[in-house]
């Protein structure tokens, strides 16, 4: 079986899936994932879709889930790169996506995060390597 | 017709995880040959996914044929799933959206037959299910 990597940068763990997985391939990531936000106190995930051709109910339920698992582990999961035949797929379908957030690229992932981080006063360190604003400029 | 590029029907046996993968390539590539449009690519590919997951979990295994077909006017990508499982009771039911007996979402069904232009099914109990679906270029 496949395995899909999970890198650390600064506060945030990034998932890119450059593969076509498999259920066990995807339900193995969402364990992976879990280990890795409590291994390392992370508090954001970003998942990299860029790649992915289809989002199936599988692997939709799968983004859901690991959106709801980080949530209880304090730490915000934004999925971007979703590609637009994906999303019309995806509506069609029937799945709604429930408790994800989203953002167009990485970058404008890692912002969001950031923001939410700094709005919650509970909540004081700046997240390392993440500038804050509105100084990137996206493609 | 096209050159160089066979369309005759492929089968993919469904026996396993891998396979359910291998199903989606294969009606990735059938679907680009027959020159479906890119949103229909993606739903054609998706519903198969879905179906290819049903004739596993729920039909114990089964095959996916794959078959570049025309009705004289336009060309499509019909897709027959067929498993010798316990087959579905309530069709009706089966087909609602979110009902499932399996624990997922129970959008497979219902979600898939929504992503193609044609869908025909036929199942007993007993004697197995088999779905028809066909997505044509516009």
């Amino acid at each position: 079986m496949e395995r899909v990597p999970i890198l650390k940068i600064g506060d945030i763990l990034l998932v890119s899936i450059q593969i076509d997985m498999s259920d066990q391939t995807a339900v193995t990531l969402q364990e992976d994932l879990a280990e890795r936000i409590v291994a390392t106190g992370c508090h954001g995930v970003i998942i990299d879709i860029t790649a992915l051709d289809i989002v199936d109910s599988f692997v939709g339920r799968m983004l859901s889930t690991i959106a709801s698992i980080s949530k209880v582990l304090d730490a915000e999961t934004v999925v971007v790169g979703m590609r637009p035949a994906v999303a019309i797929t995806l509506v069609e379908l029937g799945l709604s996506l429930n408790g994800i957030r989203t953002a167009l690229n990485v970058e404008r992932g890692m912002e969001l995060i950031a923001a939410t981080r700094d709005d919650d006063p509970g909540y004081d360190d700046d997240p390392e390597g993440v500038e804050s604003g509105t100084a990137a400029t996206s493609p | 017709m096209t050159a160089g590029v066979d369309l005759g029907p492929k089968t993919q046996a469904i026996g396993s995880d891998e396979d359910v993968v291998r199903v989606r390539q294969l009606v990735r590539t059938v679907a680009v040959a027959a020159k479906l449009s890119l949103v229909d690519q993606t739903k054609l590919v998706t519903a198969a996914s879905e179906l290819a997951r049903n004739t596993l979990i729920y039909g114990g295994g089964g095959t996916a044929e794959v078959t570049v077909v025309e009705d004289g006017r336009r060309r499509g990508v019909r897709i027959v799933f067929a498993d010798s499982g316990p087959g579905i009771a309530d069709l009706d039911l089966a087909l609602t959206d979110g009902y499932t007996t399996g624990g997922g979402l129970g959008l497979g069904l219902s979600g898939s037959r929504r992503l193609v232009d044609d869908f025909d099914i036929q199942t007993a109990p007993g004697e197995g299910t088999r779905i028809t679906v066909t997505k044509w270029s516009r």
